[in-house]
Order: structure tokens, then C-alpha cells, then sequence
């Protein structure tokens, strides 16, 4: 520059510029700063090189590298299913009860099925699989089908009164609207609530007990107690699906509802269901 | 020529060579703008007391950092046999005798609030003693100083070196040198993994290149930091880059013992004393020889006072005292000293500041200080400030200890399922369900028993342990490990008296004496102890 100009109080050299007698001092950035500002430079430069970085009309440059990062997710996803396969391979070739016996693949099936059930149950089970008026709680003792681990399997394998599955289990308790009067429907309710509560009327019982004689010991027993052939519950217990109070028992035998659930091994794969299984078992009320 | 060590009994008033050398960091002048750019320092060997106390501390400190990993202590089959380790992988950490876990970090943290304190508490009495002595920064600056002392020569020759051409013999030295800082470098960055893996096999697998690249990668990391930090950067960082120094000054007072120039005796600083005497003029101890300011590491002039750049390693003071044996003055004209003590003399010097530095107030005729002369009293270092860091310092090492001793090897921690808070079973009993979690914290395996204390009609079952009901059950705990145990406890109907009741499981190991309770709730249905179903 021509005219250095060395301010006077400061001893700085000036950038030459002014405004209204103001100038600017020049000092300069540190060394250190400036070569690590240019390496920060060189390495975005040595970067977009390698990698993906420049946005083009229709894609982005791809870099020398052939990086992605939906290449790097499907690698460490495949890798984890690698890792997973060998169980899953194992959980897939040995019995329900193998796998129960062995407390690392049991450990690995209970996961693998509780993850299962939060995609595929919760919606009428409940995330705690606590059930719900007509869905049933899976943490208790109350198995309209069976609660050891193999008729459990086959209740998730087949579904219940599922359209299609063949092997479905199934079973209708029939209209008694049709069969019985509306006084023997209300007698026969005041006796099925005898068996572990008081009725409203007590002096139905007697009558209602002759007509459950007649109509219900078939499928439910002589004693209420149920029968898992059938998937007929239990009366005599203190666990109700679909009705609790007199009115709405009478109302489950004028008109009964029955539950339904879809046939999972077409969806999950029989591994899954396994899984399931054991998940559904290791709740607190398996058999 | 050999300055500084000269024996008491050669002859006093022998020459004393002056040295050319200024301060890397004088005093700013108003207006004077901040930047400095950096000078070349070549500090001289200095030889003395205080140096022979930083080749002690230095040997001490490289020690414990370079050897500690290698110490073995045994723990028996279930444990690492380190007697110092970070184990990150399994989340322990282990000290000698005591085993850490991860929820016991307040440990860790006790002993940092006890660096603070103790920092605090040396920084008060002593001043800047950390960054003189035993800053990793001034210990690796130090060993590189005396790598390149041991390749280039002292400061002359250094200097003379630095400004010759690039002949052969200047690269080799160069490539020396570097080579060794390097190797050190390697050395600093290689110990640092063994704290954090068996380090007999690890340098076995870093040798044979099958450790892991973090192993790698962290000594890279260590090693640049090392190379750059201490041979190339020096006091930059203490100046510029390091916190401490601008934090020392609200741990400093007029009673911290710092290095210090007492000019109340070394003003005016009289070259050719002998000549000045005869002419009448004032004559103070200081020859200006300049001695302390070649020593300095940090290339300051400790005659400007106190300053930042001043990490107290009193490597000045050694210089100066040797100067002062040869001319057969007193020790003590760079010493440490307090403000106070240094206030009081400087107002004996100076008539309380109303005439310029006059040697004659604090001398006698025969060379003596005069009575009123202030020196360094210990006694000044307990006072309520030191007291008071020393007691909160004593309190979080005593609470550390009590921690340690009585703190539990067995441990049980309960978490009540949330959903379902509680099924209902057929028979109308009730069940809640919990996750029970064992922490056998010793390197052995044992037997603990798990009971229940409260509900007494309630039985509970433990998936895994055993189907049948019952209030006590054996369990296998694996050694140094936690155990997740799935508890279901059922009361029968006739027992639910409410919606909540509280009670204890509890997990004892009848060896050992140890025992351990953890409160839990157990739920039941709204109404459901009314007796009947709503």
C-alpha cells in the first residue's frame, strides 16, 4: 500500500479504510485460528469429494466413497437380524416345552413376543394384556381354551371362530330367546349368580338350577365349572368376560355375544407365534 | 561456568555474569494493543532446591501415572486382577479393595469435589503450587525441556543452534529430539488405555495390532495432545489456553505465599555495586544479573510482580539464591512471600510510600536486615480461610470413608408392575406382579434368601425359581452381577382388607450376615375388600 497509515494511540497499521475520520485497525487473526479456518476448508473440500454433498436436479452427487446411510441402516438391520437368526432358528426347531426349559431361549422368546404382542394384540388385549369386558385378561388363571403353553400356541396359531382357519377353534353357545321363557332365562341368571353372590331374588335359585340342569350342563358342566373342549367358561369363578351383573347375564343367555380373534400364523409365521406363546404363558397365569 | 551452585565457603563478591535475556511478556503499556505474538523461550537449567523438589514430584507423578495400570491385586476367579481399572464394558470400576458400580459414582464425584476443595485449599496457602509442581502441563514440559537440554545443549547453545543454518548436525539434533518427545508422547497416550482394559493383554494386542481402533484412535489422540501441548506449545497454553489461572485470583489473598521479587531489598538493582557503593549511591541486592528471568520457563521477569503468566514453579528463586551464596548475600531476594509481608517491608523501604526504594531503611550498616523487617511467619497459614477449605475438605473425605464402610454388597431394589396393577385369579384372590432385582456386589457367588416381611396371609411364587407358593426362597446370585427376578404375590380373598397395602421383601444372605429390604405396594381392586363384586 502506498500510504501505510499507523494509528497513533493503538501503534496498529490501518485496512486504509475510512468513514468520517474513523478508520479501521488491521489486526490481524491469529495464525492458529486462520490455519485451522483454511483445514477446515481443505477437509469440506476433501469431503464432499467422498461423500454424498452436492444437490443436483434430480439427485445429489454420490462421492468416490459410495456412502449412504440407508445402505449403513440396512447393513447394521441385516446384521442384527444375522445375530438374531441363530436364536430365532433355534426358538424355530425346538418344542414349546424345550424352550420354556431353557432360560436363555425363553428369555429371548418372552422379548421377541412381548414386542409382538405391543404391535399385534394391544388393540383389544390392552398394552398389559389386561383385557377388557370381552377380551380376555391373559394375566390370570381363567383359560376359556387351555393356559398350558401348547394349547395357548394353538389358540394364537388358529385364532378363534376366525372365518377362515380351518382348524379355528370354535364353538356357539346357542339364542335361548328362542327356547326358554323370560322367566326361566331370570331364574336361571339368579342361580348362576348364586354360585358366588347373592341374587336379588333368592327365591329363584331352586327353578333356575333345574333349568340350567336342562339346558347348560351339556357344555358347562354340572357344577358351572366350564369345559375347555368347548371354550365354555367357568360360571362358578370370580372371573366374568362378557357379564357380571344378573341383568347382563340374563342378557348373555337371551342373546349371547361371542368374542372373536383372527388366526395369526398366516401373519406373524409360526416363529412369532411361538413367541407369543411364551410371552403370553411367563404373564403369571400359564399353565 | 557453573553460576548457581557455588559452595558458602568460596569467597563473596565474586563476578557474576550477566545474561542477555528480556521478558517474553513485559508489561502492557496503555494503549499498548493486547496481541503479543509469541517469542522463543530457552529456558537455562536452573539447579537448586526447588528443582531438585520438581525432579521429586515429576518422578512421583510420571510414576503413578505410568505404572499404576501394571500393579496387580487379586480378586479371586470372578474379578480382574487389576488393581486399577475402568471397566467400561461391564460398568465397574475398580480401586485396590474397592469395587465401584455404576450407581456408586458419588465416589467419584467426592473425590472431585475433594480435588476442588484441595485445590482451593493449596491455592490459599501456597498459591499457584499446583501449576508450579504438579500440572500434567508444567510435569510434560519439564521432561520435554530436559530431553531437548539432553540433545541441543543449555540455553546458549540452544540459542545459537536455533539461529544456525540447517547443516546436517542441526537436523539430526532436531530429528532427535522430536523423535524422543514423540516416543514420550506415545508412552503418555499408551498409558492412558490401561487404565480402561487388562493391560498386559491389551499392550499385547495394541503391539500385535488386534486391539480395538478406540484403543488406537485414543492413543493417536493423547499422542498429538502430548507432542503439541508440551514440546511445541509450552507456556501458550498456561497463558492462553488454561482456566486456572484466571480462576486462582479468587482463591488468592494478601496471605497466599506466592513467588516473589523483594524489591523492598533488590532495589535500585545496581550493576558494578562495588563503584556505586563508593559513589554514594543507594545500592540494592539485586545485580541484575538476570538469572531468573533465563530460568523461567514461561519467559517472564518475576521482577515486573506478580502476573498470570507466573505459574510459581520458584525455579527463580533457585537461580537467584545462587547468585546471592556467590556475592555472599543473604538467600531470599526472589522467595516466597505474602503480600501482606511484602506490603509491610516495601512500606518500611519507602518511608510508607513517600520516598523511592532506599536500602539503607532496612539494612543495618553491617549488612543485616534491621529488626523491622517482616518475614515469613507459618503460623500466617492457619486462618479461617484455610480452615475453613481444610474443614469442608476433611468433611467430604470423612463422609467418603463412612460411605465406604457402611455401604451395602448386597443390594434388592423392587419395581410393582404398573399393567396390570393387580389380576384378579379365579378363586377371587388377588396378584400383583414385580421385578425384583438382586445386586450381588462381591466377585463371588452366593446364596441369597428372599422373604417376605408383612402380608401374612400373601405367598409368592418367582418364575424360574420355583411353581409351588411359599415366603422364602433360595437364589443363586452370580457373582458381581444383578439378578432380575420376575415375583408374583397373591393374596387369597378373605385377606384383601384394602386398596393398598405396604410390605417389604427382603433378601438376606445368611453367610455373610447381610441383609437387605426394599418397601413395595401391594394393589388391590376398588371395592373388591367390600366383599362382593359391584
Amino acid at each position: 500500500m502506498a500510504d501505510k497509515h499507523i494509528d497513533d494511540l493503538s501503534g496498529v497499521e490501518t485496512t486504509g479504510h475510512e468513514w468520517d475520520g474513523i478508520r479501521e485497525l488491521n489486526n490481524p487473526l491469529p495464525r492458529w485460528w486462520l490455519w485451522t479456518f483454511y483445514g477446515t476448508i481443505l477437509w469440506a473440500l476433501v469431503y464432499t469429494v467422498l461423500y454424498p454433498a452436492w444437490p443436483m436436479l434430480t439427485d445429489a452427487t454420490k462421492g468416490v466413497l459410495g456412502y449412504s446411510s440407508r445402505a449403513e441402516l440396512a447393513a447394521d438391520v441385516g446384521a442384527a437380524k444375522a445375530a438374531q437368526g441363530v436364536v430365532l432358528e433355534k426358538i424355530s426347531s425346538s418344542s414349546l416345552e424345550d424352550i420354556l426349559a431353557d432360560p436363555q431361549l425363553s428369555q429371548f422368546a418372552t422379548a421377541g413376543g412381548a414386542a409382538a404382542f405391543r404391535v399385534n394384540c394391544t388393540p383389544c388385549h390392552g398394552t398389559g394384556a389386561a383385557g377388557g369386558q370381552g377380551y380376555p385378561n391373559l394375566n390370570d388363571d381363567e383359560w376359556l381354551w387351555g393356559g398350558d403353553v401348547n394349547a395357548i400356541y394353538q389358540t394364537i396359531s388358529h385364532g378363534i371362530r376366525d372365518t377362515v382357519d380351518p382348524e379355528t377353534r370354535i364353538s356357539e353357545m346357542p339364542v335361548f330367546a328362542d327356547m326358554l321363557q323370560p322367566e326361566e332365562i331370570r331364574q336361571v341368571a339368579a342361580y348362576i349368580i348364586s354360585l358366588t353372590s347373592a341374587p336379588q331374588d333368592p327365591s329363584l335359585i331352586d327353578a333356575g338350577k333345574q333349568v340350567f340342569a336342562d339346558n347348560c350342563v351339556s357344555c358347562h358342566g354340572e357344577n358351572a365349572e366350564g369345559n375347555r373342549e368347548l371354550g365354555a367358561p367357568n360360571l362358578a369363578d370370580a372371573i366374568w368376560l362378557k357379564a357380571s351383573t344378573e341383568a347382563e347375564i340374563a342378557a348373555q343367555v337371551r342373546s349371547p355375544k361371542h368374542g372373536v380373534m383372527p388366526a395369526w400364523t398366516g401373519r406373524l409365521g409360526d416363529t412369532a407365534v411361538k413367541q407369543l406363546a411364551v410371552y403370553i404363558h411367563s404373564l403369571g397365569g400359564g399353565e | 561456568m557453573n553460576l548457581y551452585t557455588a559452595p558458602s565457603s568460596e569467597p563473596a563478591g565474586q563476578m557474576v555474569e550477566r545474561i542477555d535475556v528480556k521478558s517474553a511478556h513485559p508489561p502492557k503499556k496503555a494503549g499498548e494493543p493486547l496481541y503479543e505474538k509469541r517469542k522463543k523461550i530457552f529456558p537455562k537449567r536452573a539447579e537448586g532446591q526447588f528443582r531438585r523438589f520438581k525432579w521429586l514430584v515429576m518422578l512421583v507423578t510420571l510414576g503413578i501415572y505410568y505404572l499404576t495400570p501394571w500393579i496387580r491385586w487379586d480378586r479371586g476367579p470372578f474379578a480382574p486382577d487389576q488393581a486399577v481399572l475402568v471397566d467400561l464394558a461391564t460398568r465397574r470400576f475398580y480401586f485396590f479393595f474397592i469395587e465401584i458400580w455404576p450407581q456408586e459414582f458419588f465416589f467419584v464425584a467426592g473425590l472431585l469435589v475433594m480435588a476442588g476443595f484441595g485445590l482451593f485449599l493449596v491455592t490459599s496457602a501456597v498459591g499457584r503450587a499446583w501449576c508450579g509442581y504438579t500440572c500434567p502441563q508444567t510435569v510434560w514440559v519439564d521432561l520435554f525441556l530436559a530431553v531437548e537440554r539432553f540433545f541441543e545443549g543449555d540455553r546458549n547453545a540452544r540459542i545459537k543452534l536455533d539461529a544456525a543454518p540447517w547443516t546436517f548436525d542441526k537436523i539430526g539434533k532436531r530429528i532427535a529430539k522430536h523423535f524422543t518427545w514423540i516416543v514420550i508422547a506415545v508412552a503418555t497416550g499408551g498409558a492412558w488405555i490401561f487404565y480402561f482394559a487388562d493391560a498386559p493383554s491389551l499392550a499385547f494386542d495394541f503391539i500385535t495390532g488386534n486391539a480395538a481402533p478406540v484403543a488406537y484412535s485414543t492413543v493417536a489422540i493423547l499422542t498429538a495432545t502430548t507432542y503439541v501441548l508440551g514440546g511445541l506449545m509450552r507456556e501458550q497454553v498456561c497463558i492462553y489456553m488454561c482456566p486456572w489461572p484466571r480462576i486462582q485470583a479468587a482463591m488468592l489473598d494478601e496471605n497466599s505465599l506466592v513467588v516473589t521479587y523483594n524489591d523492598w531489598r533488590g532495589e535500585p538493582r545496581t550493576r558494578g555495586a562495588k563503584k556505586a557503593a563508593a559513589a554514594g549511591l543507594p545500592v540494592g541486592d539485586c545485580v541484575d544479573c538476570n538469572a531468573c528471568v533465563a530460568v523461567c520457563p514461561m519467559g517472564i521477569d518475576i521482577r515486573d510482580g506478580q502476573q498470570l503468566a507466573c505459574i510459581t514453579c520458584a525455579l527463580c528463586i533457585d537461580a537467584c539464591d545462587g547468585v546471592m551464596d556467590k556475592i555472599g548475600k543473604p538467600r531470599g531476594l526472589i522467595a516466597y512471600a505474602t503480600l501482606n509481608e511484602y506490603d509491610a517491608n516495601m512500606a518500611l523501604a519507602t518511608n510508607g510510600g513517600a520516598t523511592t526504594i532506599d536500602p539503607a531503611r532496612v539494612r543495618n550498616p553491617d549488612g543485616s536486615f534491621v529488626d523491622k523487617v517482616r518475614h515469613f511467619d507459618w503460623k500466617i497459614i492457619l486462618r479461617p480461610r484455610t480452615l475453613l477449605y481444610f474443614g469442608v475438605w476433611t468433611a467430604v473425605g470423612l463422609g467418603l470413608i463412612y460411605a465406604l464402610l457402611s455401604r451395602d454388597r448386597l443390594e434388592i431394589n423392587v419395581l410393582h408392575d404398573r399393567n396390570p396393577q393387580f389380576v384378579l385369579e379365579s378363586d377371587g384372590s388377588i396378584r400383583n406382579g414385580y421385578t425384583v432385582r438382586l445386586l450381588n456386589m462381591i466377585p463371588e457367588p452366593r446364596t441369597i434368601l428372599i422373604s417376605m416381611d408383612g402380608l401374612p396371609e400373601a405367598t409368592m411364587k418367582i418364575t424360574g425359581v420355583s411353581d409351588v407358593p411359599g415366603r422364602l426362597f433360595a437364589v443363586q446370585a452370580e457373582p458381581d452381577k444383578a439378578l432380575a427376578l420376575k415375583v408374583f404375590v397373591t393374596l387369597p380373598k378373605d385377606a384383601i382388607s384394602d386398596e393398598a397395602k405396604d410390605f417389604h421383601f427382603i433378601a438376606e444372605d445368611r453367610s455373610s450376615h447381610e441383609k437387605d429390604d426394599h418397601g413395595a405396594v401391594f394393589n388391590a381392586p376398588e371395592g373388591r375388600h367390600s366383599g362382593g363384586r359391584k
